[in-house]
Parts: structure tokens; sequence; C-alpha cells
């Protein structure tokens, strides 16, 4: 760049600083102003190490791929083998992961149940119980058993294709959540025996259980409530993948689901989300190790989530060594969320297409995070259904796209073999050699 | 009367009967013995019929209870009549921690003690306690009753939403949001029909109550610890 002629005495140019960036500066002034922090839905936006930072190797003499659109590739998963008599069956390893009716409008709740089941895959409840709708049009539901217990009865419980107990997710590992009084309609009021308009708050602990010795007589109680039917599976936030997935087979898991950081909530505070837990890279290795070390891996299926968008993200989750993966957020935008055809309300509500996270207040324009009438009439479930069935489609022929050029003809087959790594922090997390070496930092053996 | 033993038989034969047991069934007694602290004892029923428990259990005995009444002549472990719907759960001995832990309906009744959060999170259950209660009971209490005969210990009815409140000794410390208020005509009606329920032989007026300032409703910084 050529430097520019300076009229007058030499003097230095104005620099913005690295630390005191604008948006941290804003956010000084907005705390400053209004005494109170930031809650905001979504999942942690900072940039870290993800997906972006690993490649697929392929094949090539070394290595024989399988012939793209004739030679099959399947994509099949089956979830709760260890001790559930009924394991769930699915076309493709990519589940719906739990959001809210409260959080999300009924219509929206139909259509994620709608477009899973198009797709052969499951759907999952949230706080706030199951409704009617969302049990009627998903083929595999999953019933959240939370801390809050919102809604919760046996009844709801004996009709779930499978049950995860939820001690963590990964926006918020160690938190709990709160459904601001904008979005408690009488409906949502009713389901959770709580007056109509306060702001509820959901517990960051189980009432009835403390630590996995408690969890494993609690799973006892629910499977025989249910027969020994359906799996239970144990969702833990992305804190300490290797230990709590060990206390998770421990306390008698038939699935373990891991939420990464980027892993989506409907409201609590930035400060949480951006600074608490960590990234899905780095967990997913530490978790399969755990499973593993205990001869469980396959035996105890994994499903991870926390910003899979693309086949590509499945694909690697699979080398990584998961069993399935789950979407929140992706499907939320497959849905339409954040479609910019709303910008103008957008920008009536100070944000702009593809930045919306304040998704607790309930004035989504797309009608899909609100129980507003009149916004909620906006959205169409019949084709939110079909629009998440198309995204999943996709992405599951993506994936395939990217196992058969690795020679795979199950997306199980994909291994930590097929893959290289961009960055040394993705190497060190995912434990996969640095691109064009065969080292990554920790490895064992190596010096570094 | 059918008597099932439960060292001999296992807790699955015991649990699958009695959630075998029709609306309709006229096999309404049941008698469960050996049950030697075991967990999950009786969970999850879902008819009129009534269990007799001859001894003690362990954890979450009569969860998730709908219609059924059960009797436990012994003391209950942790989490007894979790979840309950609707029936009715007696305790002849003491209940452990979270007795009655977000329950929606029916009716508890512990002629013993109870222990810490007892009642945390009910949503509709009637909760009688002959004795006292432990610390943080009635936390997040959102609707129904609580009534405990004898004293309560700390933080009693922390974060309270809906549920009413009656003690008849002291309370060691009230949790935050809730109070002390008034015993009005309606609230003697209730508590009166309430110690009838759970055969206690205590006088309404001998109680004071205790429920949500509403303060906490809406959230506001300025009541963050």
């Amino acid at each position: 760049m050529k430097d520019i002629k300076q009229d007058g005495p030499p003097r230095t140019e104005p620099i913005q600083s690295a630390t005191f960036t604008q948006s941290i500066n804003a956010e000084i002034r907005r705390a400053a102003a209004t005494g109170i922090y930031d809650i905001r839905g979504g999942g942690a936006k900072r940039k870290v190490p993800h997906f972006d930072d690993l490649l697929f190797l392929g094949a090539s003499m070394s290595r024989y791929p399988l012939e793209g659109y004739r030679e099959k590739c399947e994509t099949s998963v089956t979830l709760g083998t260890r001790f559930a008599a009924n394991p769930i069956e699915l076309d493709t390893p990519i589940t719906i992961a739990g959001m809210s009716f409260g959080a999300l409008s009924g219509p929206a709740k139909e259509a994620l149940g709608r477009g899973a089941t198009l797709a052969g895959t499951s759907t999952t409840t949230g706080d706030g119980g199951m409704t009617p709708e969302e049990r009627g049009h998903s083929n595999k539901l999953v019933y959240q058993y939370l801390p809050s217990r919102y809604g919760m009865n046996p009844d709801d419980l004996r009709k779930a294709d499978a049950i995860e107990v939820v001690v963590g997710q990964g926006a918020k590992p160690g938190g709990g959540g709160m459904l601001l009084g904008q979005k408690i309609s009488d409906r949502v009021a009713e389901m959770r025996n709580l007056p109509k308009g306060i702001d509820q708050r959901s517990p960051c602990r189980h009432p009835d259980w403390t630590g996995p010795d408690d969890l494993e007589i609690k799973i006892l109680e629910l499977r025989e409530i249910t027969a020994w039917k359906v799996p239970i599976y144990i969702k833990v936030g992305g804190a300490r993948p290797y230990f709590d997935t060990t206390l998770a087979v421990k306390a008698g898991a038939d699935v373990v689901v891991l939420d990464g950081m980027q892993g989506g909530t409907a409201a609590t505070q930035d400060v949480f989300i951006e600074h608490v837990g960590q990234p899905i890279l780095a967990c997913i290795r530490e978790a399969v190790r755990a499973l593993q070390d205990l001869g469980m891996h396959r035996e105890v299926q994994l499903i991870v989530s926390g910003g899979v968008r693309t086949g590509a993200d499945v694909a690697k989750c699979m080398a990584l060594g998961a069993d399935a993966v789950a979407i929140g957020t992706a499907a939320l935008i497959a849905l339409g969320d954040n479609d910019p055809r709303w910008e103008d309300e957008y920008q009536k509500l100070g944000t702009t297409a593809g930045a919306y996270d304040d998704w607790h207040e309930g004035q989504d324009p797309a009608g899909i995070t609100t129980q507003d009438p009149e916004l909620m009439s906006r959205f169409d479930p019949i084709e939110g259904g079909r629009r998440l069935n198309n995204y999943l489609k996709v992405m599951t022929l993506e994936a395939q796209t990217i196992a058969r050029a690795c020679g795979k003809n199950h997306l199980h087959n994909l291994e930590p073999e097929d893959l290289c790594a961009l960055t040394m922090e993705a190497a060190a997390m995912a434990k996969i050699p640095l691109a064009g070496t065969d080292w990554y930092p920790g490895k064992p053996g190596s010096s570094y | 009367m059918q008597t099932i033993d439960l060292e001999a038989e296992g807790l699955r034969h015991l649990n699958a009967t009695l959630h075998a047991q029709s609306q309709e069934t006229n096999q309404t007694a049941w008698e469960v013995i050996n049950p030697r602290g075991s967990h999950a004892i009786a969970c999850g029923l879902d008819a009129p019929i009534e269990v007799a428990v001859k001894g003690s259990t362990g954890y979450y005995c009569a969860g998730m209870n709908k219609q059924a009444t059960v009797r436990v002549h012994g003391s209950a472990g942790p989490g007894v009549a979790e979840n309950m719907m609707s029936g009715m759960v007696v305790i002849d001995g003491d209940a452990s921690q979270y007795a009655g832990a977000t329950g929606h309906g029916g009716t508890l009744v512990i002629k013993g003690n109870a222990s810490s959060r007892c009642g945390i999170s009910m949503k509709g259950i009637d909760i009688v306690v002959h004795g006292n209660v432990g610390h943080m009971s009635a936390f997040m209490a959102q609707s129904g009753n609580l009534v405990v005969c004898g004293d309560a210990g700390d933080a009693l009815g922390d974060s309270i939403y809906e549920a009413r409140l009656f003690v008849r000794g002291s309370v060691k410390s009230l949790g935050a949001d809730c109070i002390e208020k008034e015993m009005r005509p309606e609230h003697l009606e209730i508590l009166a029909d309430l110690l009838e329920k759970g055969d206690c032989d205590a006088k309404p007026e001998e109680f004071k109550r205790y429920g949500s300032a509403r303060k906490l409703y809406n959230f506001n910084i300025d009541n963050a610890y």
C-alpha cells in the first residue's frame, strides 16, 4: 500500500485496539447503561477450531474408492442396543436435537417432526414436555427428562421411543435455563404448571438425584416404568468428555449425547455461551477414547452435536468415532430462521439476518421461536417439514459422497486415518495428523 | 391379598405384575414382602390398587404413581413418590431426601420426619409430614400444599412459586422470596381437609402459612446473589 502524504507535522495514525474492539466497547457501554448482562439464544459465535479445520484424504493408489451413485454406501444406525428391548433404528445418522415447545412454536415443533419422519430419523422434545402435535408427527420421538420436569408425566414417558436424561448442554454446561414471560402463553403456562407471563427458570440440577451413583438408580426407575423397552440416552455438555462419558456409561446409558459449545440454547447469558465449555472438535475423540477404554465403543452409541452444518461435518464426526449427530440450529435455519426474506423486520429489531439471536424475546419474524399467534401464522409446518427433509437428505448424500471417496460402504466405516488437519490446534484437539505429516501435538512417543 | 416376595421373585417381576393390573382388576390388594431397601419398588403404577410394602424401601418407591395407594410399613429412601400424578402414598416411618419431588398430584403422607428438599419443585401434589422437614424443603415449589406438623429446616420455600406451605412448629429460616402469609378462612379449610387426609390430629389454627412474595417472578438483576 502506498504511503499517503500528510499535510502538516507528522502524527500518529489512529489505531483501533485489538483488545478493546468496537464490539467489546459497545458491550461495555451497553452494560454500563443497563446494569444487566446480555441474554441471547444460539451457541458460541466466537471462532473456534472446528470441522472446517479437518480434511478428508480421499482415495488414490493406497486406498480404493467406491463408485459414486452406483456402489452402495449405507447410512443407517441403530441406537440403544445395550439394554433396550426396542432400540431406535434410523435411516440416517443425523437426528434432530432437543428443543422445547415454549422456546419454539407448536407449528415449528410439528415441522421438525414432519421433516425428521420423512428423512427417517428422530426428533427430540425439550423443556416443557411433549405436545400431541409433536408426538403425532414424529415417527421416532426422544423424550427429554430434564431438571425442571416441566410437563413430565409417566404417560408421555411411555409414549416415547427413547428417553434422554439431560445433564447438560454445550451452550451452557453447568447452567439452567430461563423462558422469559413474553413467551409464556396460556398453553405453555398450563403445560409447566406455572402462572402466565412470569419468567420460568429451569434449574441446572435434577431435583431427585445428584451424582452418577444416584443417576444409575434413577435410570433403573425409568427402565422399570417403561418396562426396559426404550433406550435411555444421557446428554452432557462438552465439559470433561472423557470422564463425563465414562460416568454416563457407568450410570447405565444406552447412548451418550455429547454437545459442544457451538450447540445452541433458547436463552442464556452470552458470557456463559462464549466462555464455558469446549468446542465439539475437542470433545469427540476423548469421548470415544472413554468408550474404547471401557470396551463399549459401538455398544454404547455416541451422538455428537454443536455446530454440525453439512454432510462433510457429519462424515468428520463419523470418522472421529461418533455413531450419529444431532442438529438444532441448522435445522432451524432449514425451517427458515434468520432468513434474509425478513431483513426489514430484523432491522427494526436492531439486528440483521444471520445475526438474530434474541429468540427469548418471542418476536421472531420467521414465526419459529415465538408464541405470538400472528408471527406463528407466518410459518407453514408442512413446508417447513419439506425443507427440513430436503436438507437432511442433502447432508446424508454429501456424507455418502465423502465416504465413497474414502472407499467406505458405510458411514460408520470412516475412521481417523481418513483425515488430516489443517491447523496445529485442530490436530491437537482431534488427534489427527497435521496435513503433510504423520504427527499431531501430544501424539504418543512424540516430544511435543 | 396377593403377596409378592421381592427377594425371591425380583424387581422386574414385581413391577411388571403391578403394571399389568387394569382399571377393572378385582385383585386390588397387594403385599410386598422382603423389600430390604430395594430401589424403584412399585414405581409407575396406574391402577386403583393398594400395595402394602412390608419393610423399608430404597430410592424412588412409588415414583410417578397414578391412582394406586402405596403404604410403606417402614421408612423410605430418597425420592419417594417423586413426580406422583394421583393416588396416595403413606410412609409409616421417615422419608429421606426429595420426598414428593416434582409431584403433580395425589397425596403423600409421611408419619415420621422427612429429610432435606421435601417437596422440591412440587407441581400440585399435597404432602403431609407428621414430623419435621429438612433444609431446602419446597424449593421452587410451583403448586400444591406442604403441611409440616413439626419444624422446618433452613431455607424453607426458597424461590417458591404458588405452592402453599403450612408449618405448625418453628421454621429455622425462610428461603429467598418466601414469606409468612395471612391464614385466611379458606386456608384453614384446605388445611383441615389435608390434616384429615393425612390422618393427623393437629388443629389448623396451630399452623402458620408461608408462600411466595412473588418478587422473583420476573427477572431482575438486583435479585441476583
